[in-house]
């Protein structure tokens, strides 16, 4: 990287942290600068030092800039095999637990909370299961706690929904109007929505499964063993956790920690 | 325009290719000898992004070890590297691959700009990028990134490309070290992996 940008990177990234409490010094660097080009752009900056005297001035500009450096790129029932996976393997297992605590870390925009739960009712378990879904991006939470998607986004969620397994016509989980579906509230009745950073933050809860889906690929390999630390010991004994499609953790310090149980649906296993 | 002299030593090449690109890419790589011992990575769009067997259609083709390219894994010399389909694939400073949902760039994900923008910030002027055949403008902004980072910068020739618009649009933002023919490509890289061996 030339030696300016890369100067003023760390800075800003640094700024960030020390004013914000927000860490994203163990980030993948590319995608991070990638982003931060685009915020000079959008903030009408010319230099990544300009945008560092704006956002540390100005937390509404701060504010702002976390959109950017978020990636709220999320769909239902991404990668349907999944949570087929999910419904044939791990749910006759979850079935066994008198009362089910779920972790969706870096739930982002509700996605992926809003799938989990509607296949926990599906299989008869919702009413007897917690789900904590945690962001660092207070935005995105309060979206997720909405429940309002785009029909032309929900319309494509339907086809992922049919072949992940599911039961019923999508339509029953929500009402459309003016080209938004507002998901049944009932869905959320047992989900707490929470500010939480595998960064900064530590575990808060056991839990029999933790999901975290396109979320490690952001970290570094340090950043990566830490989250992974951290579902390590919110997990029960042989409790599962679940990964996006490209995400293992295999090559973390953890590898010897988690077992495959559907390998190829990055399906894991407390060792 | 011509070979051995003035060649620079690289430590690893990046292709870019779209619409003809998998024929192309094949001619390049097929001749390639045993034991080559730089590291390719390659973006290619294909129309479906969900499932490729890439990595298997070359590694029945072409004598180097053929990989998809893994979140974090380190970038081993002499392997042939696929971009995941669906995501974009970048280098990172210490020369491992990250993968992004982010947003598509121009309407592609992977991204050929993606991967050559990374690589030139990780490799500097010990990269070589080649761009191939392709329908869109993807890949000429990151090759004249690689360019201002004294990286080797090739565009197919545009005469000969099954579809010229991806290097004829390299071509409108730069000009490369060298405008070649897929038979001239692949004598360069010989030369280049003769050159950093």
């Amino acid at each position: 990287m030339e030696k300016n940008t890369e100067i003023e990177l760390r800075l800003l990234i640094e700024a960030i942290y020390l004013k914000y409490s927000y860490d994203f010094r163990d980030y993948s660097g590319a995608s991070i600068k990638r982003r931060v080009a685009h915020a000079l752009g959008q903030f009408e900056c010319a230099t990544i030092s300009a945008l560092q005297e704006k956002v540390l001035h100005d937390p509404t500009a701060f504010m702002q800039l976390l959109q950017l450096l978020t990636i709220p790129v999320s769909e239902m029932f991404r990668d349907p095999s999944h949570f087929l996976a999910i419904r044939k393997e791990v749910v006759p297992l979850l079935r066994t637990y008198p009362s089910i605590k779920i972790w969706i870390a870096g739930c982002s925009t509700g996605e992926e909370v809003y799938s989990m739960a509607i296949l926990l009712r599906e299989e008869g378990l919702l009413d007897r299961t917690i789900i904590y879904a945690t962001d660092i991006n207070p935005r995105s939470l309060d979206k997720a706690k909405q429940g309002i998607f785009s029909m032309e986004n929900v319309r494509a969620y339907t086809a992922n929904y049919q072949q992940a397994g599911g039961q019923r016509s999508f339509a029953d989980y929500y009402t459309a109007a003016y080209g938004y579906a507002i998901f049944d509230k009932s869905l959320c009745e047992n989900v707490t929505f929470a500010d939480h950073s595998l960064a900064t933050d530590s575990v808060f809860s056991e839990t029999q499964l933790v999901s975290c889906r396109n979320v490690l690929i952001y970290f570094n390999k340090k950043l990566q063993d830490r989250a992974f630390g951290l579902f390590h010991e919110s997990l029960c004994h042989r409790g599962f956790l679940v990964l996006g499609s490209k995400e293992t953790p295999d090559f973390s310090a953890y590898g010897k920690q988690f077992e495959p149980l559907v390998k190829h649906e990055r399906i894991y296993r407390k060792s | 325009m011509n070979s051995a002299p003035g060649l620079p030593t690289v430590e690893a090449i990046v292709i870019g290719a779209s619409a003809g690109g998998v024929e192309a890419l094949l001619n390049i790589l097929t001749p390639l000898r045993e034991g080559f011992l730089l590291p390719i990575i390659v973006v290619l769009h294909l129309p479906d992004e969900r499932r490729s067997h890439l990595a298997e259609v070359f590694a029945r083709r072409v004598s180097m070890p053929v990989l998809d390219a893994g979140d974090k894994t380190s970038i081993a010399p002499g392997t042939l590297y696929f971009a995941t389909p669906g995501y974009h694939l970048s280098v990172e400073q210490d020369r491992s691959f990250s993968l992004s949902l982010e947003d598509r760039v121009h309407h592609s994900r992977p991204a050929i700009d993606y991967l050559f923008e990374s690589a030139a910030d990780a490799y500097g002027p010990a990269l070589a990028a080649v761009l191939l055949t392709g329908a869109n403008r993807d890949g000429a902004s990151g090759l004249a990134q690689v360019k201002h980072r004294g990286g080797l910068t090739v565009v197919q020739d545009p005469d000969e490309a099954q579809v010229a618009t991806m290097p004829k649009a390299a071509l409108d933002l730069h000009q490369p070290d060298h405008i070649l023919t897929i038979r001239g490509i692949g004598r360069l890289l010989v030369e280049l992996e003769r050159i950093a061996c």
